[in-house]
């Protein structure tokens, strides 16, 4: 099963990266993009049986550092649900 | 003094880091592979040296920080022994929880590579006892992700407790309250962004740096 972890930096934190593609997106011209902040996306092939829990430990243990980050998890059920 | 030097995939100062403790404790220091899971008996002193552990690919210092050896290494910390991470090494030291906050991409987003200058906020330290308190230095810089990061209440948490070690004399990369080193809540851990294994003789362009490795071997002798 297909879960995606997004990792954002946290409310507050700089986010360097974020404000250069904003500058770029405003050298392009384009208008009302009021902020950018970027993140990433973690996408793990997973047993069906693993649980809430043991993602929400993966994440806290290694795919997000808590001091900067937040995660959110999404679990596909819609491959199991079409087989 | 026994010291080791833990070699990551990636570690690209170990030997610089090695020359320096050789230098300091006048024996050569132990090279420990990261997949090993005992470290020498004996130790007085570990250093975590600089460069880019597993390529930085989840964060700097994330993955090298669940290395086999680093549960040795914080066991060493908590029995006193003495640990130093540079660069790559405090990046490690703060994804592993020996010591508070976390290293941002640089404000500026470039890559920084040079000598800074630096103003020593204690001399109180096992590492920085050779220096003035408020001394400035110098000592060169090279990294990415040394933005150093920590809430309000931790900020005034370690430097309430004089636990910040290093400033930067000048603006360098955006870190809170310009610190550029600090130290854990007992002593016997100092995470510094600057290289001081870059700065131990008149070649390198000065000394600097062979004072915090004299001072550390003379604390702990």
């Amino acid at each position: 099963m297909k879960t995606r972890i997004h990792v954002t930096l946290k409310n507050g934190v700089l986010d360097p990266q974020g404000k250069a593609i904003h500058h770029a997106l405003e050298s392009l011209g384009f208008e009302g993009v009021n902020d950018v902040r970027q993140g990433k996306l973690i996408e793990l092939d997973l047993d069906d049986d693993v649980s809430d829990a043991d993602i929400e430990a993966m994440c806290r243990k290694l795919l997000a550092n808590m001091v900067i980050e937040n995660f959110e998890i999404e679990r596909d059920h819609s491959e199991a649900a079409a087989a | 003094m026994q010291s080791a030097v833990i070699v990551f995939p990636g570690s690209n100062c170990d030997r610089d880091m090695a020359v320096a403790l050789e230098q300091a404790t006048g024996t050569r220091p132990h090279m420990v592979w990261h997949r090993e899971t005992e470290l020498p008996n004996g130790l007085g002193l570990i250093a975590l040296p600089g460069g880019f552990s597993y390529g930085d690919y989840l964060r700097s210092g994330a993955i090298g920080a669940n290395s086999p050896i680093m549960r040795e290494v914080k066991a060493a910390a908590d029995r006193g022994v003495a640990v130093l991470g540079v660069c790559n090494g405090f990046q490690l030291l703060t994804e592993a929880g020996l010591l508070p906050g976390a290293l941002l991409r640089n404000a500026g987003i470039n890559f920084i590579c040079r000598d800074v200058a630096l103003t020593v906020a204690s001399s109180q330290t096992a590492f920085t006892s050779r220096y003035e308190a408020n001394e400035a230095i110098t000592i060169p810089v090279a990294h990415h992700d040394g933005n150093y990061f920590a809430d309000e209440a931790t900020l005034d948490r370690i430097e309430g407790e004089g636990r910040v070690a290093f400033r930067y004399g000048e603006r360098v990369n955006g870190s809170a309250r310009d610190i550029a080193g600090i130290v854990n809540e007992a002593g016997n851990v100092l995470g510094m962004m600057p290289h001081p294994e870059r700065m131990i003789e008149p070649a390198h362009g000065g000394t600097d740096g062979k004072r915090l490795f004299d001072g550390l071997v003379a604390a702990l002798v």
